[in-house]
């Protein structure tokens, strides 16, 4: 019997190192596994919470094996060398993960409140989680348009799921219309290049780019803005950022906070590997767009949340004008940019899930009592809470000792080092332009007048519950910790960028 | 020298700063039950860095007051560069114990109106901030603590203020937050070039970029610009100075006096830390400009605040004037003017923290402080007219108080250097003396009527918090040459500075030896010390005996 096997050949499959591949399979399993579990079983039979609590072990399980790969020596690469899960992977993983997770505890309550199907959101967060990390980890331009589809499909859903507000279907159709609309050209995009370079594999532009001189570059740089365009939309940099604020104000608020957080990370690794990365040898041909398009980023997202008279809408347009100081690290075109973009998007990723985590704690039944009349007095009223997103909103103004001086700082100093001194000054005089936005939100906790309307009086002070209470207080904590102590996220984050 | 200082109590300046901060977090902590318990609390974490600060002044080696002492240095962020450095030479010596006295005064001499949990937990952070901005000798260092004071001065003004509150705290934010943002590209900038130009890794260390100039004529004159820009709005000077006055008057007590005494010298002692000496040339280049705007500032100071009808008001567009001072002494670029620029730091804090605590004072009494409504204050407040002339005359700088040492030798720097600007300058001493005496005269004098003849007069403890400022109102005034023993080298060091670094710079003198020389004059006030201290004591017995009369 022995004998008899020794003599057959090994059937050869393709080596595939399934443990490399974790950070995509677990949130694309576990999804599956809940929408079985979803639609098999009655509801009755399952505990409340079950959705949200098994969306947080997914991402918890998804970030310890992102933790367990970042230990290993050597990046994995998979399906010949489609996939590849670099520092840069894994750090936007983790960052990916890391959102889920935050934003799971506040579900519960939350869809209770508002009355949403947690199942349908929890299978499409892990969904648009895998898509993210497969965005990540793309090393070929058709891989990063399926995990870029199949994010962005599980996001236009997500964003229409409170069925019962208009503005929330409204944001969906306009997400997934103009979402749609961007796709086409960011395929063109990969079309031209293809055409230009004769591959989609990132590494082989990277290698032509740098072989070949391109004497007839139409093509090429056609394709160049077609990809700009596209991925740019994703990230919401202005001028293609005319979705983004109906659709986070339109979107239930956690979906929102992950929109802003997995979402836009995913966005920005994408933009690194394509442009940085492969297209690094064209530095010159897109960093004068990249800093144009960050200065208008930076200017309309500023100026524009700071004429907000509604705190969602607040912190929608602030996230636009995070997204121009990330563009400033892109725009570095250099590994201390890339460091500078992945420190701030972790920061961000954690104060923008806080900051939207106490909005949808006070967001009442209907999920839109977000005006800032409606946060009047909280300071007096709940304390803790006013608190809390006082330093989440300071940490975004970039005030010292949280984590968002200290983004602010390395994206400014990479933007110095590559002598982009005028994008610098304008960056910081948006952020004084956007403190004031955050400032009037204070104001309002603080210094306004409680209101007396009574007959809100449920909806005023609701219940936060633990899950979103310990949501808001890890994410104050960490914000103070990074802002304090950030040696240690600095050194992680230059390592994925490969300084 | 520093290894004694620091063998005795290492990491004694570190300890200082986060003390306040620690005390804060303790304020945070505690039960809403012991709400007896705040005060004490608040007043012991303000006690220790001041006592810490005097252990300080009389450790520190006078004779080294060039150098950095109870120095202390720890990496902090390393991949940026960014270490945490800190030390004291003469220049800061005093600001740092000005500020650690200032704090547990304005906490015993205020009571918040409300909610005093938070209250002190802000002043109490507001100290870390202000300290450790002046023991800063990292650049990044010094940004974050320049740039968190801003949040607890902001809430302090919100929550405890008077009037249009909210409006005056955003104003004060953004205003200040403008300047440091531009602030940030240029320490940024700064640290890359001279990184680049002297082929070293980047650092942020202060006296590392400050010794080793190497950066073009142009680059330094532009970073200088940015650096200025933040401190002139912190100062404040003419034309940035406008949310100053708002700040001021719609401020709680102890914040106004925190706000006049601490945070303005932030921008002030910017100015020669991380001015003169980062940019030796630039500095040279720009006094004149700088000088210029400072004298705009005396006299446009004065005159606004002869015009206000509200005493708070007053007070504030003084502390223009004062500041202007300040500059104008700081960018004659010699001994004298310098000495007088550092000495004035001091004492503006001294007397106009004392003045607005006063101010205060009448307020809580009268609920107004519109100089219409009151009148008279002297015939059933006799104790606080007394102190408050004091006060004022050194505000004026009236020979014997302490005003005077730190104007006169501004005034002579500045005559060495810009004689036409100093003889400009000087008008605003009178002007001074004009608008201060009016408002003392339609507050203090005339007859009481209504609710003004009831007002009470000082309690207890507030003439106890007055007394350490009356002690070095006139223990600056009539001998000044312990502070300016420990002033001078550091000033004479910085000057060597740009000496050194600025070719065919010299310190601007007169073309004749003047006849005062800052070592006369150290002679003559000790000389002089019976008969000035004699005025003083009679200036205090006139008012009170005017008082008693009425």
């Amino acid at each position: 019997m022995g004998s008899v096997l020794a003599q057959l050949e090994p059937v050869v499959t393709p080596a595939v190192d399934w443990a490399g591949l974790l950070p995509v399979l677990l949130p694309a399993a576990g999804a599956l596994v809940l929408l079985m579990v979803r639609s098999l079983v009655p509801s009755r039979l399952l505990p409340a919470g079950l959705d949200a609590l098994w969306t947080f072990a997914v991402a918890a399980a998804g970030f310890v094996a992102v933790v367990v790969l970042w230990q290993r020596d050597g990046e994995v690469t998979a399906f010949g060398d489609q996939l590849v899960m670099d520092g840069l992977a894994l750090f936007t993983a983790a960052v990916v993960f890391g959102s889920v997770a935050l934003a799971a505890p506040t579900l519960p309550r939350y869809c209770e409140r508002v009355g949403i199907d947690s199942a349908e959101l929890c299978v499409l967060t892990l969904l648009a989680a895998a898509g993210a990390v497969v965005m990540a980890g793309a090393a070929d331009l058709i891989v990063l348009f399926l995990g870029l589809e199949t994010m962005s499909i599980a996001a236009y859903v997500m964003a229409a799921l409170n069925l019962r507000r208009l503005e929330s279907l409204e944001a969906g159709l306009k997400y997934f219309v103009l979402g749609a609309f961007s796709t086409a050209f960011l395929l063109y995009g990969i079309a031209l290049v293809y055409g230009a370079t004769g591959t989609t594999s990132l590494d082989g532009i990277a290698g032509y780019l740098d072989t070949f001189l391109v004497l007839r570059d139409g093509m090429l740089l056609a394709g160049l803005a077609m990809l700009l365009v596209g991925l740019g939309f994703k990230v919401a940099a202005v001028p293609f950022h005319a979705w983004a604020p109906d659709v986070y104000v339109g979107a239930p608020t956690p979906v929102t906070a992950l929109m802003a957080s997995a979402v836009k990370a995913a966005g920005f690794a994408a933009l690194i590997r394509v442009f940085v990365d492969a297209l690094g040898v064209r530095a010159d041909d897109w960093q004068p767009v990249v800093f144009a398009l960050a200065c208008a980023t930076l200017a309309v997202g500023s100026v524009l949340a700071a004429v907000q008279s509604d705190a969602k809408r607040i912190l929608a347009y602030s996230s636009i004008s995070h997204a121009g100081f990330i563009l400033v690290g892109v725009q570095a075109a250099s590994d201390s940019g890339v460091a500078a973009v992945l420190f701030y998007l972790a920061a961000y990723a954690v104060i923008a899930v806080g900051s939207f985590t106490v909005v949808a704690v006070l967001s009442g039944r209907t999920d839109d009592r977000t005006g800032l009349a409606a946060l009047a007095g909280l300071g007096s009223r709940k304390p803790a809470l006013a608190l809390g997103l006082t330093i989440l909103l300071l940490a975004q103004a970039g005030v010292p000792f949280t984590s968002g001086f200290v983004a602010k700082f390395s994206v400014i100093s990479a933007a110095v080092e590559a002598r982009s001194y005028w994008l610098a000054i304008v960056a910081m005089v948006s952020a004084v332009v956007a403190a004031f936005a955050y400032l009037r939100v204070v104001v309002a906790m603080y210094f306004g007048d409680p209101g007396t309307d009574g007959s809100d009086a449920d909806d005023a002070s609701p219940a936060m519950g633990l899950g979103a209470a310990s949501v808001i207080v890890v994410a104050v904590l960490f914000t103070v910790a990074a802002g304090i102590v950030p040696g240690l996220l600095e050194s992680l984050s230059s390592t994925a960028a490969g300084l | 020298m520093t290894a004694t200082a620091s063998a005795s109590f290492p990491a004694v300046l570190t300890v200082l700063v986060l003390v306040p901060a620690v005390g804060a977090l303790v304020l945070a902590a505690m039960p809403r039950a012991r709400s007896d318990l705040l005060k004490p609390v608040a007043l012991l974490a303000s006690v220790l860095p001041a006592a810490l600060a005097v252990w300080l002044l009389s450790t520190f080696d006078a004779g080294a007051a060039g150098l950095f002492q109870f120095s202390d240095r720890y990496t902090w962020i390393e991949g940026l560069g960014v270490s945490w450095h800190v030390g004291v030479d003469g220049l800061s010596l005093f600001l740092v114990v000005m500020t650690a006295l200032m704090f547990p005064l304005a906490i015993v001499g205020v009571d918040p109106e409300h909610s005093p949990k938070p209250y002190y937990a802000w002043l109490l952070i507001l100290e870390t901030g202000c300290l450790g901005t002046f023991v800063a000798l990292d650049l990044i260092m010094f940004f974050v603590f320049f740039e968190i004071v801003l949040v607890p001065m902001y809430f302090l003004i919100g929550g405890w203020g008077h009037g249009r509150r909210a409006y005056a705290a955003t104003k004060f934010f953004l205003f200040t937050m403008f300047g440091s943002a531009i602030m940030l590209v240029a320490i940024v900038a700064l640290a890359f070039l001279h990184a680049s130009a002297s082929g070293g890794g980047v650092s942020f260390d202060l006296i590392g970029i400050a010794e080793n100039q190497v950066l073009a004529t142009n680059t330094a004159r532009w970073l200088f610009l940015a650096f200025a820009l933040a401190f002139a709005v912190k100062v404040p000077l003419f034309p940035v100075h406008t949310w100053l006055p708002d700040a001021h008057t719609n401020a709680p007590t102890a914040g106004s006096v925190i706000l006049a005494a601490v945070m303005l010298k932030l921008g002030t002692y910017g100015l020669v830390r991380f001015g003169l000496y980062l940019f030796p040339e630039a500095s040279v280049y720009f006094a004149p400009l700088m000088v210029t705007l400072g004298v705009i500032g005396i006299i446009y100071g004065a005159i606004a605040a002869a015009m206000q009808r509200d005493l708070k008001r007053l007070v504030a567009y003084s502390s223009v004037a004062h500041l202007g001072f300040i500059v104008i002494g700081t960018f004659a670029l010699n001994t004298e003017g310098l000495t007088g620029g550092v000495l004035q730091m001091v004492n503006h804090g001294v007397s106009t923290g004392a003045l607005f605590l006063l101010v205060g004072m009448i307020y809580e009494r009268r609920h107004t402080r519109e100089i219409s409504d009151l009148g008279g204050l002297q015939k059933p407040a006799p104790v606080m007219a007394a102190v408050f002339t004091v006060v004022m005359l050194s505000s004026v700088g009236l020979p014997g108080l302490n005003g005077f040492v730190g104007e006169l030798l501004v005034l002579l720097g500045a005559f060495n250097a810009h004689r036409w600007w100093a003889v400009v300058a000087a008008a605003g001493v009178i002007l001074a003396a004009v608008y201060l005496l009016w408002a003392y005269q339609r507050v203090f004098h005339g007859p009481a009527s209504g609710a003004n003849a009831e007002m009470p007069d000082m309690r207890w403890r507030e003439g106890l918090v007055m007394v350490p400022f009356l002690a070095a109102i006139v223990f600056m005034g009539v001998y000044p040459k312990p502070v300016i023993d420990r002033v001078e080298p550091a000033v004479d060091a910085i000057i060597a500075h740009v000496e050194d670094n600025v070719a065919g710079f010299a310190e601007p003198a007169a073309d004749v030896q003047p006849p005062v020389s800052l070592d006369d004059l150290v002679k003559s006030t000790g000389y002089d010390d019976h008969g000035t201290e004699g005025q003083s004591s009679r200036e205090d017995g006139g008012a009170g005996h005017d008082g008693g009369g009425g």
